[in-house]
């Protein structure tokens, strides 16, 4: 099964409009799905992680409900159905 | 929701204004008379441009703007047509390279080269480092000599960040270049490039212990008029400087001025002894003096400077122009032009003499560039 990268209104231009994605492969963790997005979207990789490979520090990625920042983080597991949710911070003025 | 924006048709002679802001981009329109002027916008509301630029070295004007999202990042984008339409920015051309254990922080500077190389054109960034285009602004790289500096793990950012700000080719040939940035002060490469040499001699570093180091000043623009490139003006954080010789020397010229601290300057287009600048009151109070909207102007070249303040508010006015949103157009008389980080944008049509309000309650403005439609 797919896994579905579910996207910001920020970032849907990107995806010729869409709000959601599937990525072609299902990798076991968020790091393998980023990776996979930097092969399949380039442009939305560029947009949530910087030129070091990290992820920017006012975007949040959620596997499911759970922030994975507190899950593991690049490591936290993405299990089959699940969705990676691409959310920026409330911050800013 | 905001307007949706439209671009702008212009004709040859029409003046057109890009003004970037904390929330978006907005182009102003005027005849060549500069009476009546409408606006357009905001192009990418909510991201922050700090940088504009016009180029219309193959006849054709060319608007880039990177527009900055405080969430995912800083694109560099290009329209063909005024804001009509724009390149996407899919591909993210301006990059650190891998290895570099740098990340692109904001595009402060848009700078088409020399006239005679229109595919020629420089970007000024943050972290500090100037990235180079030979095609014409399809793909991008860093300076290598200036990325791998020396120097590099000793810059500091000021409060603005450690933003390159300043980029003066020298219009004679594609050896010479100078840069300034915060803080760091000036650097200048003979070699295309390889190699970069601090060029700070006589400017203070009044916020060091030594007030004279070979690098570390907080320059905060630096301008030159290309019928005479060697010569160089200067607003630092406190200080006004000229230096005749590409930056071998600085010699202080705040002569008459309220305060020598500020940040925009901007060269009159036809002649080189004159000059604009907006000072504030000091680092602490970073508005006008007085509370007096005035811009300076010298026509000898520093050796004084007298207040334009015709039309200008010269009661309770609280201003800042920030380093970039104080320009001049190409026309004669010349157009003189800022913008404040309280939304306003100023026009004046013959030299500075006097000025016009021309809008008000924009979000705060980064940077004002104008053009002159060939």
């Amino acid at each position: 099964m797919a896994l579905t990268v579910v996207l910001p209104s920020q970032l849907r231009e990107l995806a010729g409009g869409r709000g959601t994605i599937e990525l072609g492969a299902h990798p076991d963790t968020v790091g393998g799905a980023l990776e996979e997005l930097r092969h399949e979207y380039p442009a939305i990789y560029d947009r949530i992680l910087t030129e070091r490979h990290e992820i920017r520090p006012h975007v949040n990625l959620f596997v499911g409900r759970n922030d994975i920042r507190w899950s593991g983080g690049l490591e936290t597991p993405v299990p089959e159905g699940s969705e990676l949710v691409v959310i920026p911070s409330v911050s800013g003025g | 929701m905001p307007a949706e924006p439209k671009g702008v048709e212009g004709r040859a002679g029409d003046v057109v204004l890009a003004v970037g802001t904390t929330k978006g981009a907005f182009l102003f329109h005027a005849g060549g008379d500069r009476s009546a002027w409408t606006v357009d916008g905001p192009h990418f509301p909510g991201e922050e441009v700090y940088a504009v630029a016009f180029d219309q070295r193959r006849g054709a004007p060319v608007l880039w703007a990177a527009p900055g999202s405080p969430f995912f990042g800083t694109t560099l984008r290009r329209s063909d047509d005024l804001g009509v339409t724009w390149s996407n920015g899919d591909e993210r051309a301006v990059k650190f390279p891998e290895g570099s254990e740098l990340a692109l922080q904001r595009i402060w500077q848009i700078r088409p080269g020399r006239a005679d190389d229109p595919d020629s054109m420089y970007l000024g960034v943050e972290p500090s480092c100037v990235f180079e285009s030979r095609d014409g602004g399809a793909s991008w790289s860093p300076v290598d000599g200036f990325l791998t500096h020396e120097h590099r793990p000793y810059w500091t950012p000021g409060a603005g960040g450690l933003c390159l700000h300043t980029i003066l080719p020298d219009p004679a040939g594609p050896d010479r270049m100078v840069v300034a940035f915060s803080t760091g002060g000036v650097y200048r490469t003979d070699d295309g490039g390889r190699s970069w040499r601090p060029r700070n001699v006589g400017v203070r570093a009044e916020f060091l212990p030594d007030k004279h180091p070979e690098f570390g000043q907080c320059v905060h623009k630096v301008v030159h008029h290309p019928a005479r490139p060697e010569r160089l003006f200067l607003q630092n954080h406190w200080g006004l400087y000229r230096s005749d010789d590409w930056g071998e020397q600085w010699h202080d010229i705040a002569n008459g001025v309220p305060s020598d601290f500020g940040f925009a300057m901007a060269i009159h287009p036809t002649d080189p002894d004159t000059v604009f600048i907006v000072p504030l009151e000091s680092d602490q109070f970073r508005c006008t003096p007085d509370a007096r909207l005035r811009v300076y102007r010298t026509r000898d070249a520093g050796a004084s400077w007298h207040a334009l303040e015709r039309g200008l508010p010269q009661h309770g006015a609280y201003e800042t122009v920030l380093r970039d949103a104080l320009e001049t157009d190409e026309a004669a008389p010349a157009g003189v032009y800022f913008g404040t980080r309280s939304g306003k944008v100023f026009v004046s049509a013959d030299d500075g003499d006097s000025w016009s309000l021309v809008t008000e309650g924009l979000p705060p403005v980064l940077c004002v560039k104008a053009a002159v439609l060939a």
